[in-house]
């Protein structure tokens, strides 16, 4: 089999002692900025990028950094949720539910790595999903003209805000405002300046990554100066984690909960606008409605800590399927490691799997590799990540401000982009004020270029018949799929949310 | 009345872009849709979008009080000075001066404060600079 030569090939370049390196230092930073609440993937990805950039890392290891990171990120955000009630990040919402609860009856470290087991599940069967549905994928969009391509963007725009959008007016402000800012800079195709208003910083457009780094990592600093979170969230006399290895016995009755659930998570992450919070989310409600029979859900039943953990983790890796496949990313983080693709000078797409097959078969056997560390991390030496919850915010946040700082002065080395990161950070702070997802500017930003060139090269194509948007069978599907998509959240989008955000938290626009 | 505001400001913002389009000078060698008409398109979505959230805005956001908006503005401040002194103080310096200030007005208490804004610059320092090669800003001390 091919695919398995290829995965070969992967774990070559993937093994040497620079990329293992990488992976472990990308899963150790990622399970810790997971499990910190108020850092969650997607800030923690976006500080970084400018970094592995600084550092000259080549494509495949900064990916494999990266992604190690993400996954890292999946796995941690379960800590908090379970010692200490509060999300580290979104998507570890539902596990506070169960998780907590088991944590009170004194069953914290076997809930803490059951959930390790689970989130190793999840991410395994993904990342074997990913192998096998990423090429057929590859071969669909093969059949892709510049007019289907712009309908494909159209509808990644129109379902980022996902089903447990409340706000569609919103989603699609966002949007147009990420689109408007990527249009700022010289036209690639006829090379006269736009919107720079004379300001020659601007003419070469302006970098997403100071964007990323802004409306994400300072917006989260505002946001704490905001309410004054200084002190540490977790007391840590008050958590005894106790025994470090679940009974086989909870093993075995939770087996299957964690198959049904990484199912239902990878389907939900490839799902365009979908991510790892609806991933978690579906994966818990479906097996309330399976399995609970006496009611024991929400009271600390193990089911419940394994289905959302299995089902985040899966869905996590289901949104790298869009978007190395198709260069849509189906979710907030997946929208950040397309930046790093794009800046890296690799355009992800049908292409990347015959052009680049190092990267995808290198990142993919990353994957596996940062699996097993993550699992290695998460059972022994879950004890120390939970000490770093004792790491009080008055000390993390000046640190994420700086190494902000850091990074993206080490790309450009131009107070210019400084201060317009500053100007990101304060926009992003009125807009998550205002429950403005912040994700479609980003994704605007990341695709706006590349959008544009596809309408135009569709219309030029056809010598100016704008109705070839609209000419293909396979275009037409997607423009339904669209209109569909961005129409459908009206309607459910209360429903949904409601019950999402139960137990919200301060991060909410930068869900992912 | 916070959307209402913030759907005011969008459509400006809209016809402030549709303005700024039509000013781009178009080359003699376009193609047929030209630089201008993308811009537009975009422009009269984001101009529809803050018609419906100023008609139909969500529930009033909790605003901070002053005082809270007021320390933002200050740390907002705080990093305008760091971006445009960077240069001229050096990075260790600069950076430990306003992670202090950073983590003095997020509760630390004045001595804690000097430490981790001491604390952070070094570690930064010495992880990204010495250890892994990247170039700061260096300041009239040679750091």
């Amino acid at each position: 089999m091919d695919i398995f030569s290829s995965l070969g090939d992967g774990f070559l370049i993937a093994l040497s002692w620079q990329n293992l390196a990488l992976a472990v230092l990308g899963c150790f930073l990622g399970t810790i900025m997971g499990a910190l609440p108020g850092l969650g993937p997607s800030n923690g990805v976006a500080i970084l990028i400018p970094l592995a950039f600084s550092l000259g890392l080549g494509p495949t290891p900064s990916l494999i950094l990266l992604t190690s990171v993400y996954y890292g990120a999946m796995y941690g955000g379960r800590i908090s949720s379970i010692l200490l009630n509060i999300p580290g990040d979104e998507p570890a919402m539902m596990t506070c539910l169960d998780g907590y609860p088991m944590a009170r009856k004194g069953l914290a470290g076997e809930a803490l790595s059951l959930s390790g087991v689970a989130s190793f599940v999840g991410a395994f069967f993904a990342t074997w999903g990913l192998i096998l549905l990423a090429p057929q994928l590859v071969k669909l969009a093969l059949l892709f003209g510049p007019a289907e391509y712009f309908a494909l963007f159209a509808l990644a725009f129109a379902t980022l805000g996902g089903v447990s959008s409340t706000n569609q007016a919103k989603s699609a402000f966002a949007a147009m405002l990420g689109l408007g800012l990527a249009m700022i800079g010289v036209d690639t195709q006829t090379g006269v300046p736009r919107m720079t208003f004379g300001e020659v910083h601007l003419y070469d457009g302006i970098d997403f990554l100071v964007a990323i780094v802004g409306l994400f990592a300072l917006s989260e600093v505002f946001i704490f100066l905001e309410k004054r979170h200084g002190e540490a969230a977790a007391d840590t006399s008050k958590i005894k984690v106790g025994r470090l290895m679940p009974p086989m016995s909870m093993l075995k009755q939770t087996t299957p909960t964690m198959l049904r659930s990484s199912f239902v998570g990878f389907v939900a992450g490839v799902l365009p606008g979908a991510g790892a919070s609806l991933g978690s989310f579906l994966a818990y409600s479906l097996e309330k409605k399976m399995v609970d029979r006496n009611g024991t859900f929400g009271t600390g039943d193990p089911r419940g800590v394994a289905a959302p953990e299995a089902g985040n983790n899966a869905a996590a890796g289901g949104a790298l399927v869009p978007m190395l496949a198709l260069g849509v990313p189906g979710s907030g983080t997946t929208a950040v490691l397309l930046a790093v693709l794009l800046s890296l000078n690799i355009t992800p797409g049908p292409l990347l799997f015959s052009q680049n097959p190092d990267v995808v078969w290198g990142l993919i056997a990353a994957l596996f590799i940062a699996n097993f560390v993550l699992l290695a991390m998460n059972i022994p030496m879950v004890g120390m990540f939970t000490r770093l919850l004792m790491v009080p915010p008055r000390v993390l946040m000046p640190f994420v401000a700086m190494v902000s700082f850091v990074g993206i002065y080490g790309i450009s080395g131009s107070s210019f982009d400084l201060l317009l990161m500053i100007g990101f950070g304060i926009l992003g702070w009125v807009l998550r004020k205002l429950d403005v997802p912040l994700v479609p500017i980003i994704l605007g930003t990341l695709l706006g270029n590349t959008m544009e060139n596809n309408l135009r090269r569709a219309v030029t194509i056809s010598n100016g018949d704008w109705w070839t948007l609209v000419g293909s069978p396979l275009s037409i599907t997607l423009w339904t799929v669209a209109i569909v998509g961005f129409i459908l959240p009206i309607f459910l989008g209360r429903v949904v949310k409601s019950r999402m955000h139960a137990r919200r938290d301060v991060e909410g626009s930068t869900s992912d | 009345m916070s959307d209402r505001i913030f759907g005011a400001v969008g459509l400006a913002l809209a016809l402030f872009y549709v303005w700024a389009a039509l000013q781009i000078q178009e080359s003699f060698l376009s193609d047929t849709v030209g630089p201008k008409t993308f811009p537009i398109i975009i422009a009269s979505i984001l101009g529809l979008s803050s018609l419906i959230i100023l008609l139909r805005p969500d529930p009033e956001p909790v605003w901070p009080p002053l005082s809270r908006v007021a320390e933002i503005a200050a740390a907002v401040v705080v990093m305008v000075l760091y971006a445009e002194f960077l240069s001229t103080l050096g990075f260790v310096i600069a950076t430990a001066l306003a992670a202090a200030y950073l983590s003095w007005r997020l509760g630390s208490t004045v001595v804690q404060a000097v430490i981790t804004g001491v604390g952070v610059s070094l570690c930064i320092y010495a992880v990204f600079h010495l250890l892994f090669g990247l170039s700061l800003a260096r300041g009239p001390l040679g750091f």
